[in-house]
């Protein structure tokens, strides 16, 4: 699946709740399915600066693709990086790298992409974005 | 419930507390962080914007002059109600912060030598700590921590024996902004002197909650914000007793801190100007004074009265909930609730109560060395005010049991 039709997924089913409640509820579930961080990666390289609580991401570059594997203390925020995982994870690098997250608004959690919240949801982009970069050079090189 | 005060009346007087957010009417619990300010003070910063600007101290004109004397009007004001000896030892910061650098920069360079050491707490707010701690590394010099117990306390017994390695300054606070403990500083600073070493007390907690009397306390310098009590942001105080601040050399340099100046030297002007180098914030402090007389007006006896009872409620109602845990239980408490509830992370919590319309600080609450003491990431913190009513108390329980039961 393309990261766009991923995001309109994704919008559907925050689409189904009107209610912020239930809208968190969705996030906490989906905090469940995080492919989990290998034990050997949780360590403080891993760690995503700009949280408040703590998240560890990893990124695996397999034919042509990067996979991630996170975790994180907090269970909303391991919620939001599931959000992002699903959309990344198993893309190239130019498609992660040039993809637009337009559906982080579409589902109401805006808020959390302000640089001011310390969830660190935009360093998790960030960083995101980065290794697509790095693999990218890789490639091309 | 028994109160002198007519909360009812008094909330009408801050417009913020009127608001919704996300359709919920805003309950705001994060006075620890700042507290929010009553129209008067709002209309008496807006008036000298409106009819009073002027740079002060240097004009011959008649707004310069009107300036100046409502700007020392204040400063005469704030050394009456803190019971300052002079109002020369009222000292115009931009804060809390500020007034701690100053010290530690100013007084540090007066007594500090290599080897020496400063004694601190270990619940010190990173403001009181690491202006402190980089002295220290700037002078080969060392920083002793007194102990806090189980409770959130400070120590005492460790307090005094640390006191006896000679430590050239004492910093501690008056309130601990994260756990709530109130030192008894009266005795420390006693303590403190019984070995001739001054004491800088960080009173940022405590001047919105009691009354404070320097001659009392016999604090060698007493630091608070302004925004902490009801004023503006941007102006603080720094109090010191007279003798230190006439021989501390100058922190900053610039404009109104000088006498005599040629390209060779600079003769320094007398106290306080010496430490107000530059245009000070006219319109924070007018607005700093109006706060202290609200405060004042409504009463500090009855303020601390009343925000004892809502520290009482608000402990029996959050106790109701299932796996809470208190950090921070000292038997002298100012109104700060630090809380955690079974493994949930505090910024879970504080993200769902958000969305309930609750604001509630978490976090390390700038006191990093606490958390580490507890084992902890951080807490959820509500922190009250003379305007929180025991509704609020009750819906923040609720808003808790509802955002655990989401996340257990």
């Amino acid at each position: 699946m393309t990261i766009e039709a991923i995001q309109q997924q994704i919008i559907e089913e925050f689409s189904a709740f009107d209610d912020w409640m239930d809208k968190y509820n969705l996030l906490i579930e989906m905090g469940k399915d995080t492919p989990l961080i290998d034990g050997q990666y949780k360590t403080n390289n891993h760690l995503i600066t700009g949280c408040q609580s703590r998240v560890w991401l990893h990124a695996e570059f397999r034919d042509g693709k990067i996979y991630f594997t996170a975790d994180s203390d907090a269970v909303i925020t391991k919620g939001i990086v599931n959000l992002l995982i699903r959309v990344f994870s198993g893309q190239t690098p130019q498609d992660i790298f040039a993809a637009d997250l337009g559906y982080i608004d579409k589902i109401g959690l805006k808020e959390h992409l302000s640089p001011t919240r310390s969830n660190g949801l935009v360093s998790m982009i960030k960083q995101m974005k980065l290794y697509a970069q790095v693999y990218k050079l890789k490639m091309d090189n | 419930m028994t109160t002198s005060l007519n909360v009812a009346a008094l909330r009408q007087a801050f417009p913020v507390l009127n608001q919704f957010v996300y359709n919920k009417p805003l309950v705001y619990l994060d006075n620890a962080a700042t507290t929010q300010k009553p129209y008067s003070v709002i209309k008496r910063v807006q008036q000298y914007y409106e009819h009073e600007n002027c740079n002060i101290h240097r004009g011959v004109h008649y707004l310069s002059q009107q300036a100046t004397e409502s700007f020392e009007n204040s400063r005469n004001y704030i050394a009456k109600l803190i019971n300052a000896g002079h109002s020369h030892e009222i000292i115009f910061t931009r804060g809390t912060t500020e007034s701690v650098n100053l010290v530690a920069s100013s007084l540090g360079k007066l007594l500090m030598k290599q080897g020496d050491t400063v004694l601190i707490t270990g619940m010190e707010h990173h403001s009181n700590l690491i202006p402190w701690q980089q002295l220290c590394h700037e002078n080969g010099s060392q920083l002793l921590v007194a102990r806090i117990n189980d409770s959130g306390e400070t120590d005492i017994e460790h307090f005094r024996q640390l006191l006896e390695q000679g430590p050239k300054i004492v910093a501690i606070t008056h309130i601990s902004n994260a756990l709530g403990t109130i030192n008894p500083v009266k005795e420390m600073i006693q303590l403190a002197h019984d070995f001739d070493i001054p004491v800088l007390v960080d009173g940022a907690q405590s001047i919105a909650h009691m009354q404070v009397d320097m001659q009392d306390l016999d604090c060698d310098f007493f630091v608070f914000s302004g925004h902490k009590v009801y004023a503006p942001m941007g102006v603080g105080v720094l109090y010191g007793k007279e003798s230190w601040l006439e021989k501390m050399p100058p922190y900053q340099f610039g404009g109104e801190m000088v006498d005599q100046v040629s390209f060779e030297r600079t003769t320094y002007n007398s106290l306080p100007f010496k430490f107000e180098a530059g245009t000070p914030n006219v319109g924070a402090v007018l607005g700093l004074e109006t706060a202290l007389r609200f405060v004042e007006k409504t009463g500090f006896d009855a303020i601390a009265a009343y925000e004892n009872e809502l520290l009482a409620y608000g402990h029996k109602q959050l106790r109701t909930i299932d796996g809470i845990r208190f950090i921070g239980q000292a038997a002298k408490k100012a109104a700060v609730i630090s809380f955690l509830v079974g493994d949930i992370h505090p910024y879970d919590l504080g993200t769902l109560l958000d969305k309930m319309g609750i604001a509630v600080r978490t976090g390390h609450h700038c006191a990093q060395p606490v958390m580490d003491r507890f084992e902890i990431p951080g807490t959820v913190r509500a922190s009250f005010a003379l305007y929180n009513t025991f509704e609020e108390i009750d819906k923040l329980t609720e808003a808790v049991r509802r955002a655990a039961t989401m996340l257990t």
